[in-house]
């Protein structure tokens, strides 16, 4: 994998709006220039952390990717705490 | 004197005029910097008024006031009228969708309105929830106490509708009014009627 993460969250078979929820939860735990790496099944994840890193000032979204892993599709996301 | 008086192009500003321009300037940058700094600090309200109790309409105004404090808002929902029935802890669980006057159910109104309808269209909604991986109203209100969403219960709802303090969710604010609503819907920058 191309990008160091510090903390993994697992929000696989948990739909909207939740990812957001516990996305924001696990990235106020870290520290400036940690990466949080979200886990999730919901395919309007892509477009929610995006929404939120967006509008949130410490927030930077580093990458999302999108992957079948045992026949379901599973995005993830990498969320940077810049501050 | 004005700062605004029309001069004719050929006028020339005094040394006093220059001096008392630029001290202007200056004291209106601090006021800019001033304002800037009281806009910065003042955090992002948003105020959801509740109002219905079926199962369906629970979702909006919990999901959008979890997805807020998720953003960084402040968020009271002021739950009204029915919308008193999504923070009742054993009425919440019983949420009910009406089959009657809701073009997008399958079934026509005259058989929507049979005994037993409601009970079958409601377990047939909840069982698309559980099986799209979709929240409870339950879980999406502890979700957002745990976020410190004001949940607020109207207290002439609640003593219209019979209830007591002690039936809603801990953590629940009571004895609010509309004049608290309103005071928080003036000071917020979304404001939303669910």
């Amino acid at each position: 994998m191309s990008t160091d993460t510090t903390e993994t969250v697992d929000v696989k078979g948990q739909n909207c709006p939740m990812p957001v929820i516990k996305t924001k939860g696990a990235f106020d735990d870290l520290v400036a220039g940690e990466t949080l790496e979200v886990v999730a099944t919901d395919s309007g994840s892509m477009s929610d952390i995006k929404g939120w890193a967006e509008s949130t000032d410490d927030a930077e979204l580093l990458d999302q990717k999108e992957a079948t892993e045992n026949g379901e599709a599973v995005y993830r996301h990498y969320v940077q705490k810049t501050e | 004197m004005s700062t605004d008086t029309p001069r004719g192009s050929d006028a020339e500003l005094s040394t006093e005029e220059t001096a008392e321009l630029l001290k202007r300037i200056e004291e209106l940058e601090t006021e800019v910097a001033d304002l800037r700094t009281e806009v910065d600090e003042d955090s992002n309200k948003m105020v959801i008024i509740a109002t219905k109790g079926t199962l369906d309409m629970a979702y909006p105004p919990l999901i959008l006031a979890s997805t807020a404090a998720a953003f960084g808002y402040d968020v009271t929902v002021f739950h009204t009228f029915w919308g008193l029935e999504i923070l009742h802890e054993e009425n919440s669980k019983d949420l009910k969708l009406s089959s009657v006057g809701n073009p997008n159910m399958p079934v026509p109104n005259v058989i929507a309105a049979l005994p037993g309808m409601d009970r079958m269209t409601t377990r047939m909604m909840r069982g698309k929830i559980a099986g799209n991986d979709v929240a409870s109203v339950e879980e999406l209100i502890e979700t957002s106490l745990d976020q410190g969403v004001d949940l607020q219960a109207c207290q002439m709802t609640i003593d219209l509708l019979g209830y007591d303090e002690d039936d809603f969710y801990d953590g629940v604010t009571t004895g609010v009014g509309a004049a608290s609503a309103f005071q928080e819907m003036e000071d917020a920058d979304i404001q939303l009627l669910v």
